[in-house]
């Protein structure tokens, strides 16, 4: 009995947390309601939301593809080719994550000033966010068994159709998930697209809240890409299905034999060179050009002292706070699985997966609108953070308590630990690394976090990415070099625990 | 003829040998089954046959056409050999049916049709075609497997222990039915297991493979009552082995005058005979005197598993002892019925049946 009401109990502060997580989507549809119908379709049945969303769809329609043939492409060349340095390589094709997207961006804008449209936001996009695609499908090509390969082979199939017709189809989890994580970086990314003119749904919400403040036009914008959102979701659903892609049969498959590249060698060695130029050769380059160009000059200390506190701040905040509120819903998720978890988590994922942009306008207008004093508060920040980021720390903590098995916790409560205590000495210590881990990913997230940051901070706030963005706003691109540079090392380890972890995951 | 020919093929990992120049003839239409410990090399020499790996050198000829010739090798799309892996390797994104038709023509002519003969074949119900390799038990699953790579009517079928996730009961009954059915669709097998028992019921051929060489090649009957030496004896059952001097087509061991499978020898040598060869009689002290020519012996354990009791007999006499101290007081372990074994303490007379093995 006392086991049941434990449950319960942290039932009970996963649903609220869920619940408070749905405040800013259920505030657009308040708002909507609030503004009449009649508004509402002139608002978003107009020229401006076309185009809109013309530029937004074609961005998506065309990136992901690209980026699911390139992050393929360097998956196999990677994991199950001879390539030489396979594991340079595939470290090479992580650390792109570490430079924020708009960094990317400032890069490439400083490298071929010309730069816009649709093909230079397309560019841009794959090159800041292909490793998304790269990182499961590697995961997945590791983890795949070669016995089926073997079988396929045995039943009169040729190498390049056994990738089509047994690899292929096995890597459709990995592909969805990327390319779902993918996509909603797209509709969410700001800086990237406003360094090359590239209208989409995000700009344009941060313009209009710059101009008319949280009119019901930004409110509008903003529930058309909540659509664009939940649309993208639902199509991952259906896109992933039902199926099970899990090994069938029982003990460990057999180690996988690499393929011969032989006289192909050199020309794949190029792919993943290119890509590796374009995606750290570029933004290294541009860098550091422009901290030789602007010498001593550009590190005023006192300012980026103070920018670099305000940051690490802000990310251990927020990173506690994300973790705090996901444990209780990793705890059933693993624990006490059923209708009533899924649908809960369901809810945070879904506010995860919508772009700052829309949480922070929400959050606006609540504390403009209900809450005044709470209005640009560190309060509202770290609570903007925390939905924003809490998936990240749940899918973290949830791995590490699926690995520290119930019975541990049974066995602290027979030996008389009280019901919270055993679960403080057994399941939460077990999942500290994990915890650890995910707080480091909320933390990075904050880090490189732009525009709800400029939109909810209090005032004076001034972290390393808005220090960033003020300075190359103003074309002077030499004094924002060193915001880059310290943003791109403390994302390095953490990209590199993210590489680690997916290795792990494998089990190499 | 041969159906399949292997002579002298190796292969290397790094620095260890997995194969060290294996010959091997394979008659068509039989069954042959390569048995050893784990880590002998038995799995490397299959993936060779199938064409998953390459040998370093030596040469692997189906029907007269060379499939390897050192590292020159058809690949395995190219030699139309099944394969039945050792948990299946059914492909989870496919159905059952998708699965058992993958390696014919998408278009082919009557593709349902032959997909439910195979099925009825290897005795699958109809009704399990649509369902996914996941909802199988792993019996089924390997049937699933079995018809799959018979979809490409191969001359060659290998077999990678494919019973040893079965459960025992299933296993016995899945491998007569494998072996029936391969035997009437004319497919020569060739099995690799670590179990000696269905080694050596499935097969005609079988060979004893250890530290990637064949120990030995020849009939289940052969090897198990004529090893070639202690090791082959060993692998495949219990054996007693026992130092004798032979002469005349008899041996003189501390189990007394055994007859033996050869006449020509005459020298010290080892013998093997099969535990089951040993009978035991009960009797009693008094029973023993006056009979110097007769060998006793006393129960000192009697372990009761079921149908089987495990017995071990101390000597007490020894009529003709050649080479007494080489045997000393090691009771001889004997796996006898557990339907009226005789107990601790009890007095036994030991005659040898059949003849024994000696060593070369």
């Amino acid at each position: 009995m006392k086991k049941r009401r434990q449950a319960s109990w942290i039932t009970l502060a996963a649903a609220l947390i869920s619940l408070v997580a749905l405040l800013p989507l259920g505030f657009i549809v308040w708002v909507a309601i609030q503004t009449g119908w009649d508004t509402v379709v002139t608002l978003i049945v107009r020229p401006r939301v076309g185009e809109l969303l013309v530029n937004t769809i074609l961005l998506v329609v065309v990136t992901v593809p690209i980026a699911i043939v390139l992050s393929v492409a360097l998956a196999w060349l990677t994991e199950r080719s001879d390539l030489p340095g396979n594991r340079l390589w595939s470290w090479l094709s992580v650390a792109p994550l570490a430079i924020p997207a708009f960094v990317h961006s400032y890069a490439w804008i400083s490298l071929v000033p010309g730069l816009h449209g649709l093909w230079a936001g397309v560019l841009v996009s794959v090159i800041a966010y292909f490793p998304f695609l790269y990182l499961p499908i590697a995961a997945a090509l590791r983890r795949l068994d070669p016995a089926l390969e073997d079988a396929a082979a045995a039943l009169g199939l040729g190498p390049w159709r056994v990738f089509a017709r047994v690899v292929l189809p096995q890597l459709r989890l990995a592909i969805c998930g990327g390319s779902l994580l993918v996509g909603l970086h797209l509709l969410a990314e700001y800086g990237l697209y406003v360094f090359i003119r590239f209208d989409t749904f995000t700009t344009a919400i941060v313009d209009q809240f710059q101009s008319t403040f949280n009119g019901p036009a930004a409110n509008m914008l903003a529930a058309v890409l909540v659509v664009c959102c939940l649309v993208l979701l639902a199509f991952e659903v259906i896109l992933r299905g039902e199926e099970r892609y899990a090994r069938v049969g029982s003990g460990a498959a057999r180690k996988q034999q690499r393929a011969a590249l032989g006289r192909a060698t050199l020309p794949c060695l190029l792919l993943p060179a290119g890509v590796a130029l374009l995606t750290l050769g570029v933004p290294f380059v541009t860098v550091g050009h422009w901290l030789m160009a602007g010498g001593t000059d550009v590190w005023r200390w006192d300012e980026i002292s103070l920018a670099l506190g305000q940051t690490l701040f802000l990310a251990v905040a927020g990173a506690l706070l994300a973790t705090v509120a996901a444990m209780p819903m990793a705890w059933i998720s693993i624990r006490a699985p059923g209708r009533l978890q899924r649908l809960l988590e369901s809810c945070n994922y879904i506010v995860g997966a919508l772009p700052g942009v829309v949480i922070a306008l929400a959050l606006v207008t609540i504390t403009v609108r209900i809450a005044l004093p709470l209005y640009q508060t560190l309060f509202t920040i770290l609570f903007g953070y925390a939905l924003m980021f809490l998936p990240r720390a749940l899918v973290s903590l949830r791995a590490s308590i699926a690995q520290a098995p119930v019975e541990l916790e049974r066995a602290a409560s027979s030996l008389g630990r009280p019901p919270m205590k055993a679960l403080w000495s057994t399941t939460i210590r077990l999942s500290a690394p994990g915890a650890a881990a995910g707080m480091a990913m909320v933390a990075l997230g904050i880090t490189n976090e732009l525009t709800a940051t400029q939109m909810l901070a209090p005032n004076g706030t001034r972290t390393l990415a808005m220090a960033f963005w003020s300075y190359s706003g103003e074309i002077d691109y030499a004094s924002a070099a060193p915001y880059a540079l310290i943003m791109v090392a403390m994302s390095l380890p953490m990209t590199w625990l993210l590489y680690v972890q997916s290795k792990r995951m494998a089990g190499r | 003829m041969s159906l399949l020919e292997l002579s002298g093929v190796t292969k290397h990992y790094g620095p260890v040998a997995a194969l060290g120049g294996v010959d091997l003839a394979v008659e068509s239409g039989s069954r042959t089954a390569i048995v050893g410990p784990s880590g002998c090399g038995k799995t490397t020499l299959l993936r060779l046959i199938a064409g998953f790996e390459a040998p370093d050198s030596g040469r692997i000829a189906l029907d007269g056409k060379v499939l390897a010739n050192g590292h020159a090798a058809v690949p395995a799309h190219r030699r139309g050999i099944g394969v039945v892996a050792q948990d299946g390797a059914l492909f989870p994104h496919l159905s059952i049916a998708d699965n058992i038709g993958f390696g014919m023509g998408r278009n082919e002519d009557k593709r349902n049709e032959r997909i439910v003969e195979l099925a009825y074949i290897v005795g699958l119900d109809k009704a399990i075609l649509k369902r996914r390799p996941h909802e199988l038990s792993g019996g089924q699953q390997q049937r699933v497997a079995l018809a799959r790579a018979m979809a490409m009517k191969p001359r060659l079928m290998l077999l990678d222990e494919p019973f040893s996730a079965l459960d025992t009961g299933l296993r016995a009954s899945m491998r007569k039915a494998v072996a029936e059915l391969l035997e009437e669709a004319g497919i020569t097998t060739i099995l690799v297991t670590h179990d000696q028992a269905e080694a050596l019921s499935f097969a005609s051929q079988v060979a004893v493979m250890r530290d990637g060489l064949f120990s030995q090649v020849g009939t289940p009957r052969e090897l198990y009552f004529q090893p070639k030496d202690r090791m082959v004896a060993e692998f495949l059952g219990d054996a007693i082995i026992l130092p004798a001097k032979i002469a005349d087509g008899f041996a003189v061991s501390p189990l007394g005058r055994i007859a033996v499978d050869t006449r020509e020898r005459r020298d010290l040598a080892r013998i093997m005979l099969r535990p089951e060869q040993v009978m035991l009689k009960r009797t009693s002290r008094e029973g023993m005197s006056g009979t110097p020519d007769m060998l006793f012996g006393e129960v000192t354990d009697c372990e009761f598993a079921g149908s089987v009791c495990t017995i071990a007999v101390r000597l007490l006499n020894n009529p003709d002892p050649p080479d007494a101290a080489a045997i000393g007081n090691t009771p001889l372990i004997l796996r006898k019925t557990g339907v009226d074994a005789p107990a601790i303490g009890e007095i036994v007379r030991l005659t040898v049946t059949g003849e024994a093995h000696v060593f070369p």
